[in-house]
């Protein structure tokens, strides 16, 4: 009797470690799978009644534009502070965001501005190889990584550019391990009628966007779960 | 069109972006012989490119000859003046110029730059060929396109709206409704 007792308690003091890290590794699946659920249900009753920081993903070619048009119909004071990320490799973008909030600044005539505009490392450049480009990528990770960390948005505004998957995947985790519950809104490009772009279909296909809008018919009837909004420009 | 005794035609400029890509073909086939007459037919007297961060530099001039008058630069901080000025514009397939110039109600031939890898951006612009806005052209092709355009008949394209979005994205975070 009391082998058989001692020899359970032995057999548990050596699977503790076992125990507790499938335990977590449970938790965080319960967690994730929670998350998920939740993902793209109306705020609603949780909806906080104060002005909700926002992350606002800027990218080059037409991307800054689209967002710039997005910007100027949102209730910017419900949308405060706002912070601006574009790629360091981007040089137009930030400075357009600049004009934009000069501006509201002066038509609001608000001293200061509450916006804050950063650059983050891109994953890859157009046309650079593969294989380097898995450095560049986690180096782009962690420096995501650390600029979310400072942010912690609520709401992340995004429209297509690579730079927005580490921060949107960021944001997700962040609400994985309850950092940061945040609303992620992904607006595909105009420029994609038939298609998706790769940020699109990662953040249609792993359910990461809140909610995620398309400007083209053929892309709402190919993708249901998307809203289509016409366009934007 | 004949020109007035003093040799003033009004002028009409063809203006030709490739936005900040390297899009080489369309500079040299609009710098072409063969462009150059067809628009020079067609009644533009002045060639205007910016060439971007291509290489390829055309050959100026200043069409004292009786020819089409050609300048070029790489980039401005804002092409919207020269689309304003110009009679008919020439672009690559980027969403930016594209919309840019619509908005601006000028007539646009869009030239998709098949040396890029996944060219999304020809979706775009067949897209909007098949709605009439604009014509839609590859280098190759594009002497053909001047010629037998017919500017009136593109349809004006109305802007977009970004409120149907804001107004899902308010109603999404429980903002009471303006």
């Amino acid at each position: 009797m009391e082998k058989s007792s001692s020899c359970f308690f032995s057999n548990l003091s050596s699977s503790l470690p076992i125990t507790c890290f499938i335990s977590f590794i449970a938790i965080i699946l319960v967690r994730v799978l929670y998350v998920i659920y939740r993902t793209g249900k109306p705020l609603g009753k949780r909806a906080p009644q104060q002005p909700l920081s926002t992350l606002i993903v800027l990218g080059s070619g037409g991307h800054t534009a689209e967002m710039i048009n997005l910007l100027l119909v949102l209730q910017k004071d419900r949308f405060t502070p706002r912070f601006y990320i574009a790629a360091a490799t981007d040089n137009m973008s930030l400075q357009k965001a600049r004009v934009l909030e000069n501006s509201l600044a002066d038509s609001s005539g608000v001293k200061g501005i509450s916006a804050e505009f950063m650059q983050i490392y891109r994953s890859r450049e157009v046309g650079q190889s593969y294989i380097t480009s898995v450095w560049t990528t986690l180096v782009a990770m962690a420096h995501a990584l650390w600029l979310m960390i400072k942010i912690r948005p609520q709401v992340v505004l995004c429209n297509g550019p690579g730079t927005c998957i580490p921060l949107c995947v960021i944001a997700f985790f962040f609400k994985v391990i309850g950092i940061r519950w945040s609303s992620i809104f992904y607006v595909e490009s105009i420029a994609r009628v038939k298609r998706l772009s790769l940020s699109g279909l990662l953040l249609y296909k792993l359910q990461i966007a809140d909610q995620f809008f398309v400007q083209w018919p053929q892309l709402q009837r190919k993708y249901p779960r998307a809203h289509y909004v016409g366009c934007l420009m | 069109m004949g020109e007035a005794e003093d040799g003033v035609k009004p002028k009409r400029v063809v203006f030709v972006t490739v936005g900040t890509t390297c899009f080489d073909a369309l500079v040299k086939v609009v710098d072409s012989q063969e462009v150059r007459d067809e628009l020079f037919k067609r009644g533009y007297t002045h060639l205007l490119i910016q060439m971007g961060r291509g290489s390829y530099l055309p050959s100026k001039s200043t069409g004292d000859d009786g020819s089409l008058a050609v300048d070029y630069f790489t980039f401005s901080s804002s092409i919207a003046d020269h689309l304003r000025s110009a009679s008919l514009v020439i672009s690559h397939a980027g969403s930016g110029s594209i919309f840019e110039t619509l908005r601006l109600g000028k007539p646009l031939i869009v030239v998709v730059n098949e040396d890029l890898m996944d060219n999304h951006q020809s979706e775009l612009a067949e897209e909007l060929a098949e709605r009439k806005h604009l014509y839609c052209s590859r280098p190759q092709t594009l002497h053909q396109t001047i010629a037998i355009m017919d500017l009136k008949s593109l349809l004006p394209y109305s802007p977009g709206d970004a409120t149907p979005v804001a107004k899902l994205i308010h109603r999404f975070l429980g903002f009471p409704e303006d």
